[in-house]
C-alpha cells in the first residue's frame, strides 16, 4: 500500500511540477501576482510529495519488500540496515528519485528563502525549477519506475553489490547530487535573469549563495568517492580519469568558475553576460554527466542504464534543456548592458583567467571524455582516452591557475600592483624554493614535476596565508588590534582563505604521490618484507565471520627499527550470496604518511600475496577537499548573504536618499 | 555512482579481490621489472574501463603483462615492445592515444581553445576600448560645460 502511495504521490508531484513550470512564468509575463506566488506554493508542495514517494521506497527497503521489483534486484534480508537503506540510491531508478528528490528540496529551499527577490524573478526561477522536475519526473514514471511490483515476489532478493556496502560509498551519492542538482537553481537563475533582460550586483548577491553551497556539496560528494576509491580498490589508486569521474570534475570545474566570475559581477557589475553562459553551462554538464551515465552510451560497464528507450529519453531532455537555455542566451545576451571596465592586471583581471583556465579545463576533460564516442561514431578506429593525456593536457592548464591564485587577492580592484603584490609575496616564494629544495634533498633529485607541485602548494599556502595576514594587518599592529580586525573581517575572507589552503593541502597530497613506495610479495606466516624503514610481518590469518561475509583476517605487525609502529588487519571477504570477494584493506593514517596494506590470494604453499604501500601526504588530498568544502561553507555564513540584509541595505539607501532630497 | 566503473569492473573481471602485478609475474631483474611496469601504467586492459593493465586483475591483463616481460626479457627496447603489443590489439590499448590525424583536434583542441579564448578576450577589449573613447560632440561638450557652470553656481 505504502509503495503505491509514494507512487501516487510521484505523479502527483509531476503534475504539480507542470503547474509550476507554466503557471508562474504566464503570471510573470502578464504581471499578475496571483499567478506569480502559484511557483512558491506548488515548490512548497512538490517537496513533500517527492520526499514521500522517497521515503516510501526507502520503507519498501527497510521491510524487504521483496513484492517490489526494485527491492528483489538491488536488496537481501541479510544486509545491514544501513546498507538496506543506501541501496535504495545504489541503482539506477533509485539513484533517479534521489535525484528528484535533491531537485525538489533546491526548489523548497528556493521558494523557502528567497521571499526577498522581485516576485517576477522568483516567479520564474521556480518556473524553470519547474520544468527541469517535469523532465525528470517524466523520465522516472515512463521509463524507470522504481515502484513497479513483481508479479511472482520471490523469498529473497539478489542483494546489493558488495562493494558498494560502504559507508563511504553509501553516503557518496547524495553529496554528489546534491551538488549536481543545487547547480540547477543558478541555471534557473540565469534563465530568469535572461527571460527579465537584467543582471545586477543584486542578481549575482542571490545567485552566489546557491552555487557556492552545490560546489562545496559536489566537492564533498567527489573527495569521498576518490577516497573510497584509495581505501577499497586495494592498491591505493584515488582518481582514475574515468568517465563517470570526469562527469562529476567537469561541473565542478565550472562551479568553481562560476563562484568566482559571480563575484565580479557582484562587486564590479561586469563579466556579466559570461558568468550566465557558466551557470548554464555548469549545470549543462551535471546534465551532461547525468546523460553520461546514465545513457550507457558509455562503452562502459557503468552502464546499468542499458535500455536505449532511456538513453533517448535523457539525450531528448539534454537537448531541450541545454539547447533551449543557450538559444535563449544567444537571442537575449548581447542586450545585456556591461558594466565596469578594468584593466588586464587587476583583480577582476586575475578573476578572468581562474575562469579562463578552468573553462579549457572542464573543456579538455569533456573532450577527452568524448573524443572516444566521437571517434566511434564517425566509424574511426577505436581509441583510448586515458590518465596520460588528461594528465599531459589538464595539468599543465592548472600549474598556472596555482601560480595566480596567490597573487590574484592581493591585486586591487579595477587596476592592480602586479609587483606590488609579488613583493608582498615574497615569503611565499621564499617557501616554495625552500619546499622544492628541501623535497629535492629529502628524495634525493626525485620527480622534478613533483617537487614542483610542492613547491606550487607552499607557493599558494602561504600565498592565502600573507594575504589574510595583511588584511588583519598581523605583526603590524598590536595582535589585539588584529583580532579585532580578525573579528570583524567578512566570513566571506575567511572562507576564501580557507579555501585556497585547502587547495595548496590537496595539490601537496597529489604532488606527493609521486614519492609512494611499493612492496609486493607472497608471505608466509611469521615471515617478513622491508617497506621503506619499515618492516611488515605477517603475523597469522583468521577465517572470521561477518553478517553477510565470512572474512580472512590478517594480522599484520609493521616495526621501525624493531618497535611495533602499527598492529593491522587488513581481511578479504568473501560474499556467499554474489559469490564475491572484496579487499578491505588496513591503513594507518597518520599526518606524515599512509601505512596501507592489502590481503591478497593465499598460493598453494601456505604464503599469502602482501601489498604494502607507503604513501606520503596522501591523506591531504581528501582533507584538503574536505577544508576547501568547509572554507565554502564559512564563506556561506557571511551575514551579508542572508535574507533581507541586501534588501535592508536597499531600503536604507532609499530612506537615506529621501531624506537627502 | 561514480566509482562504478571500478566497483563493477571488480565485480565482473576478477573474484580475487583487488590486485594487479602477481609476485609470479615479476622478471628478476628489478631494472627490467621498473621498465615493464612503466609501459604496463600506459596500457589498457582491454576488458575493463580506463584501467591499466598495471592495476587490473583481470585475466587478459595478466596475460598482456606477462606477453610484455617475455618481450622485454627478450631485450625488446621500450618502443619496440610497445609497438609489438599495439600490432596484436590496435591503438585501442594505449591509454596515451597516439598523436595522428584523427586525434589531432583532441590534443592540439584544449591549447587551441586556451589561445582562441584569449585571442577573443583581446579583440573584445580592443573593441569595447575603442567604443568608449568617442570624443564628446559640441553639443555634448557644451551640455557638460553647462552643468559645470550650473553646479558652481
Amino acid at each position: 500500500m505504502i509503495v503505491e502511495l509514494g507512487h501516487f504521490a510521484l505523479i502527483l508531484a509531476f503534475c504539480v511540477a507542470v503547474c509550476q513550470a507554466i503557471v508562474p512564468l504566464l503570471g510573470a509575463w502578464r504581471r499578475h501576482y496571483g499567478w506569480m506566488s502559484v511557483g512558491r506554493s506548488a515548490a512548497l508542495v512538490q517537496f513533500p510529495l517527492v520526499a514521500f514517494a522517497m521515503a516510501a521506497l526507502m520503507y519498501a527497503y527497510i521491510v524487504s519488500d521483496f513484492s517490489v521489483i526494485n527491492v528483489i534486484q538491488n536488496s537481501h534480508t541479510d544486509k545491514p540496515l544501513l546498507y538496506k537503506i543506501t541501496g535504495v540510491w545504489g541503482n539506477h531508478e533509485g539513484s533517479m528519485l534521489l535525484w528528484v528528490f535533491m531537485l525538489a528540496l533546491c526548489g523548497g529551499a528556493v521558494a523557502l528563502f528567497s521571499g526577498n527577490l522581485p516576485p517576477a524573478l522568483q516567479a520564474r526561477v521556480l518556473s524553470v525549477q519547474g520544468m527541469i522536475g517535469v523532465g525528470f519526473l517524466a523520465f522516472i514514471l515512463l521509463t524507470s519506475n522504481p515502484f513497479l511490483r513483481a508479479v511472482m515476489p520471490p523469498e529473497n532478493g539478489n542483494g546489493l553489490n558488495p562493494i558498494l556496502q560502504d559507508p563511504g560509498l553509501a553516503f557518496h551519492p547524495p553529496f554528489l547530487y546534491l551538488g549536481y542538482v543545487g547547480f540547477s537553481v543558478s541555471f534557473a537563475f540565469a534563465v530568469a535573469a535572461l527571460i527579465d533582460g537584467r543582471v545586477d550586483a543584486a542578481w549575482a548577491r542571490w545567485v552566489r549563495p546557491w552555487a557556492l553551497a552545490s560546489w562545496c556539496a559536489l566537492t564533498v560528494g567527489i573527495a569521498m568517492g576518490s577516497w573510497w576509491a584509495y581505501y577499497t580498490l586495494g592498491w591505493g589508486g584515488w582518481w582514475f580519469w574515468d568517465p563517470v569521474e570526469n562527469a562529476s570534475f567537469m561541473p565542478w570545474l565550472a562551479g568553481t568558475a562560476l563562484i568566482h566570475s559571480a563575484i565580479v559581477v557582484e562587486k564590479r557589475d561586469a563579466l556579466k553576460s559570461w558568468t550566465i553562459l557558466l551557470a548554464i553551462i555548469t549545470f549543462s554538464l551535471s546534465l551532461v554527466g547525468t546523460f553520461l551515465v546514465r545513457s550507457g552510451v558509455l562503452t562502459s560497464v557503468h552502464a546499468f542504464a542499458v535500455d536505449p528507450s532511456r538513453g533517448m529519453f535523457i539525450l531528448l531532455l539534454l537537448v531541450a534543456s541545454i539547447g533551449g537555455s543557450l538559444t535563449l542566451y544567444a537571442v537575449r545576451a548581447p542586450s545585456l548592458q556591461s558594466g565596469g571596465l578594468f584593466a588586464p592586471v587587476s583583480r577582476e583581471g586575475a578573476l578572468v583567467l581562474n575562469n579562463l583556465l578552468l573553462a579549457t579545463g572542464a573543456a579538455t576533460v569533456l573532450l577527452g571524455t568524448l573524443y572516444p564516442l566521437f571517434i566511434d561514431v564517425i566509424g574511426g578506429d577505436k581509441l583510448t582516452v586515458g590518465p596520460p593525456f588528461f594528465n599531459k593536457t589538464f595539468v599543465p592548464l592548472m600549474v598556472p591557475v596555482l601560480a595566480a591564485v596567490a597573487a590574484g587577492p592581493l591585486l586591487a580592484w579595477k587596476r592592480g600592483d602586479l609587483l606590488g603584490a609579488l613583493q608582498r609575496l615574497w615569503l611565499a616564494f621564499a617557501a616554495a624554493i625552500l619546499v622544492a629544495v628541501a623535497g629535492l634533498y629529502l628524495t634525493s633529485g626525485g620527480p622534478v614535476l613533483a617537487i614542483l607541485g610542492l613547491g606550487l602548494a607552499a607557493w599558494t599556502a602561504l600565498g592565502a596565508l600573507v594575504e589574510w595576514a595583511e588584511r588583519i594587518k598581523l605583526f603590524r599592529v598590536k595582535p589585539g588590534d588584529s583580532w579585532k580586525r580578525a573579528v570583524h573581517l567578512p566570513r566571506a575572507a575567511h572562507g576564501m582563505t580557507l579555501a585556497h589552503l585547502g587547495l595548496a593541502i590537496s595539490v601537496a597530497g597529489i604532488a606527493a604521490t609521486a614519492f609512494e613506495r611499493e612492496q609486493l610479495s607472497v608471505v608466509r606466516i611469521g615471515d617478513s618484507i622491508q617497506l621503506a624503514e619499515f618492516t611488515v610481518t605477517l603475523d597469522k590469518v583468521e577465517r572470521q565471520p561477518g553478517p553477510n561475509f565470512v572474512a580472512d583476517d590478517a594480522t599484520v605487525t609493521v616495526r621501525r627499527n624493531g618497535v611495533i609502529e602499527a598492529v593491522m588487519h587488513p581481511q578479504r571477504r568473501f560474499f556467499e550470496l554474489q559469490q564475491q570477494t572484496t579487499t578491505e584493506t588496513a591503513i594507518r593514517t597518520s599526518l606524515l604518511a599512509d601505512l596501507y596494506i592489502a590481503l591478497g590470494e593465499p598460493d598453494q604453499n601456505g604464503g599469502w600475496t602482501i601489498r604494502a604501500y607507503w604513501k606520503p601526504l596522501i591523506s591531504w588530498i581528501w582533507f584538503g577537499a574536505l577544508v576547501m568544502a568547509f572554507g565554502g561553507m564559512v564563506s556561506l555564513s557571511d551575514r551579508r548573504w542572508r535574507v533581507g540584509v541586501a534588501a535592508r541595505a536597499r531600503m536604507n539607501a532609499k530612506l537615506q536618499a529621501a531624506a537627502g532630497d | 555512482m561514480k566509482r562504478f566503473a571500478a566497483a563493477l569492473l571488480l565485480a565482473l573481471s576478477f573474484a580475487g579481490g583487488a590486485s594487479a602485478v602477481e609476485p609470479t609475474e615479476r622478471l628478476s631483474d628489478p631494472a627490467l621489472e621498473s621498465r615493464a611496469r612503466a609501459i604496463s601504467q600506459g596500457l589498457r586492459c582491454l576488458v575493463c574501463q580506463n584501467e591499466s593493465i598495471d592495476e587490473s586483475g583481470a585475466d587478459l591483463a595478466h596475460d598482456v603483462r606477462v606477453l610484455l616481460r617475455e618481450r622485454i626479457a627478450a631485450g625488446d627496447s621500450d618502443d619496440k615492445a610497445t609497438a609489438f603489443i599495439v600490432s596484436r590489439y590496435g591503438d585501442f590499448v594505449l591509454l596515451n592515444p597516439p598523436v595522428k590525424p584523427a586525434t589531432y583536434v583532441l590534443w592540439f583542441g584544449p591549447p587551441a581553445l586556451l589561445v582562441i579564448a584569449m585571442g577573443g578576450l583581446i579583440l573584445g577589449r580592443r573593441r569595447r576600448a575603442a567604443a568608449q573613447e568617442v570624443p564628446l560632440s559640441a553639443d555634448e561638450r557644451q551640455a557638460l560645460a553647462r552643468l559645470m557652470q550650473e553646479s558652481e553656481q
